[in-house]
């Protein structure tokens, strides 16, 4: 029905006393995820709405069961916030956070590979799953509906534009990931194509990767031994080379880079790469049997 | 972030790297007295940050102080790539034997810093990488860990470098992980690493990237930001704080929230424009809806004497499209808008948007594939007049 989270997935949310917390872990509580946990280092015994308010990720995995998280905390503190809640136990930690040093985000991801967990962001829009009605992050819940479309980008916007027009094509969606648009990132295309692959629930998959990095390349070998059908698109055809077009990570530096690398290693193992929204939603519908 | 040269040769110096001595001129009375307590020859470096320097007549070498002069107020005041040359390095020359290459950058995909090493110094590494690849070096980097001596030493020796080089060149990459670690840069290489023809290993050439998203760590290096903008218009939106590429030969300004989005946008203009309407810009508004950077976000754009329509394409998801609007309204009353503007909102509040631009000089459109037609033909009836 939906990878990585699901109706039974206990978030804890870390930052949730600060405005963007609040406003978000409103969001996902009236989506319907089970939103068990707060955590601000000081403001434990606390409560935001009807959530408690831990000191430590700890205390607050142990006494709600909370079992993966997000962080929503400035980039200086959020480095050291991931790794708190992968010391507590979380399988699955969201970091929405822009701007966190790349340094710091080694560490981060060497510690979750080692603790076998799941990492997604930095800089992202998070996971929502609309079969689970459960959200992690901040994508605006409005315009997705439950279905057999599986979701991974590297954009924000974009991929609400994708969803809401898959979503208005009475298209519904199984979990919709949103992997960062850092350069060092947790859970990558290939990592959630493998989880696709192995979801009964999901008929398809709809990749938006853009310029920048190899892992459109990656993705690619993955995909070649998939049975689910991959629908692609690649942002940044015009970009030029050298320059960062918004997101940290994207930028054309060497071949691989380049959209054009990216479209021809995604056609060769046979991705239609759409020019526009409308053609992913034709595609898509071609690859669910009309 | 990017720093000159001779900020990156400094900070090499702390770290204990074998640089010649040198001394930054802005005029040539200040390189001729360089170059004097240097003493002759001497090299003339442009300090600007863009590549190709040598190509372009930025870097002279001077024989005697007279010369050191003359070769100074020659580069001093140059244009190099759109950039003016306001300050130049006065390096010793030396008599190179061989160069090298030594560079640690962060390999994206292995999540890790990356040892790189040369016996192929002095040219485009990346070239050497594509047509050489046996003559470079790679150490991946544990991060919990750090460079090994024996694994550099090795992997240099693998590749080439002989034995009165390789434990130095492995002793200066350790130097440099810790520079790299210390200050959060993306890159630090020196290329050429130099064996002198008296048998010295020196770094003649630093080169120094920044993470930008490490700056809050080190405000002492913020000092040393130089402008890396060649094109003027990107100069502007970026001392406004927007994010802004200009692209070459294009007429259709691009303004949206989100870089993919904003991305999408470009290449969808250049797939329908029918090779007369080419976006000119990528501009990324982010989110939120504030007027005042939809406004700059308008001027900016305007400001590119190319530019013969503007297409604003914002998808409202948590941002609603009715703010937008109003962004776009209180943005325009101050613009004078004499070019089209063309109008795409979709999303959350999408009708409340529209409707609040039904009063303006905004072009609505429905979608970008409906709205094709209608720009091309824009473009096309101003383009030259």
């Amino acid at each position: 029905m939906s990878i990585i989270i699901d109706e039974k997935t206990r978030v804890m949310v870390q930052g949730i006393t600060g405005r963007e917390g609040t406003f978000h872990a409103r969001h996902m509580i009236s989506y319907g995820t089970k939103v068990v946990a707060g955590m601000t280092p000081g403001k434990g015994g606390r409560k935001m709405d009807d959530v408690p308010v831990f000191d430590t990720c700890a205390e607050a995995v142990k006494a709600t069961g909370a079992d993966a998280s997000m962080v929503l905390v400035p980039a200086p503190s959020a480095p050291d916030a991931a790794l708190e809640a992968i010391d507590a136990g979380c399988r699955v930690v969201v970091v929405i956070t822009e701007g966190i040093p790349a340094q710091d985000m080694i560490e981060v991801w060497h510690t979750a590979k080692a603790a076998g967990i799941t990492l997604i962001g930095p800089n992202c829009p998070g996971i929502i799953s609309p079969p689970g009605k459960c959200k992690i992050g901040i994508l605006p819940q409005g315009i997705f509906m439950p279905g057999p479309v599986g979701i991974i980008s590297r954009s924000g916007t974009l991929t609400y534009e994708i969803v809401d027009s898959l979503t208005r094509a009475g298209i519904g969606q199984s979990t919709c990931i949103g992997v960062g648009g850092d350069p060092i990132i947790g859970t990558t295309f290939s990592d959630v194509l493998t989880d696709f692959e192995a979801d009964k629930e999901t008929k398809a998959v709809v990749l938006v990767g853009e310029i920048g990095g190899n892992d459109e390349q990656e993705a690619a070998e993955i995909i070649k031994t998939m049975k689910t059908p991959v629908v692609g698109f690649i942002g940044g055809r015009t970009a030029p080379p050298g320059k960062r077009m918004g997101h940290a990570g994207a930028i054309i530096s060497g071949k691989g880079s380049t959209a054009a690398a990216k479209v021809e290693a995604l056609e060769a193992v046979g991705v239609p790469v759409c020019d526009t929204v409308e053609e992913i939603i034709a595609r898509t519908r071609e690859c669910l049997g009309g | 972030m990017k720093i000159h040269e001779h900020h990156a040769r400094d900070i090499f110096r702390r770290y204990g790297l074998p640089v010649p001595a040198d001394g930054v001129a802005t005029n040539a009375d200040e390189a001729e007295r360089i170059a004097g307590e240097i003493g002759p020859p001497v090299v003339i470096k442009a300090q600007v940050l863009v590549g190709g320097r040598g190509k372009a007549g930025g870097v002279k070498i001077a024989n005697d102080v007279a010369d050191a002069r003359r070769k100074a107020s020659e580069i001093l005041g140059m244009d190099i790539k759109g950039l003016k040359v306001e300050k130049v390095l006065v390096a010793k020359a030396v008599d190179i034997e061989k160069e090298y290459y030594l560079g640690i950058v962060l390999d994206r995909d292995r999540k890790q810093h990356v040892a790189i090493g040369s016996p192929a110094g002095g040219v485009d590494i990346e070239q050497v990488a594509e047509e050489t690849p046996e003559k470079i070096a790679k150490v991946w980097i544990d991060p919990a860990y750090g460079l090994h001596q024996f694994e550099a030493r090795k992997a240099l020796f693998g590749v080439g470098f002989e034995q009165n080089v390789a434990g130095k060149a492995a002793g200066i990459l350790s130097s440099l992980y810790k520079l790299v670690t210390d200050l959060d840069c993306s890159l630090a290489e020196v290329n050429p690493l130099v064996l002198t023809k008296d048998g010295k290993i020196l770094a003649i050439d630093a080169k120094i990237n920044f993470d930008d998203s490490g700056l809050f760590r080190h405000p002492e290096l913020k000092a040393l930001k130089e402008s890396e903008d060649t094109d003027p218009i990107e100069r502007e939106a970026h001392s406004r704080g927007l994010t802004y590429v200009r692209l070459e030969d294009g007429n259709v300004g691009i303004i949206g929230n989100g870089a993919g989005l904003v991305m999408a946008t470009m290449d969808e203009v250049k797939r329908f424009g029918k090779g007369i309407a080419k976006p000119a810009n990528f501009l990324d508004i982010g989110g939120g809806a504030q007027a005042s950077v939809v406004k700059n976000a308008l001027e900016v754009v305007l400001m590119d004497p190319n530019v013969k329509a503007v297409l604003i394409n914002v998808f409202g998801g948590l941002t609603r499209c009715d703010e937008v609007a109003k962004g776009l309204n209180e943005a325009v009353s101050g613009v004078e808008a004499k070019i089209p503007v063309f109008v795409r909102l979709a999303g959350t509040n999408v009708k409340e948007g529209r409707e609040l631009l039904d009063k303006s000089a905004f072009i609505p459109i429905e979608t970008l594939g409906d709205a094709a037609d209608r720009i091309v033909e824009t473009v096309s009836a101003r383009v030259g007049k």
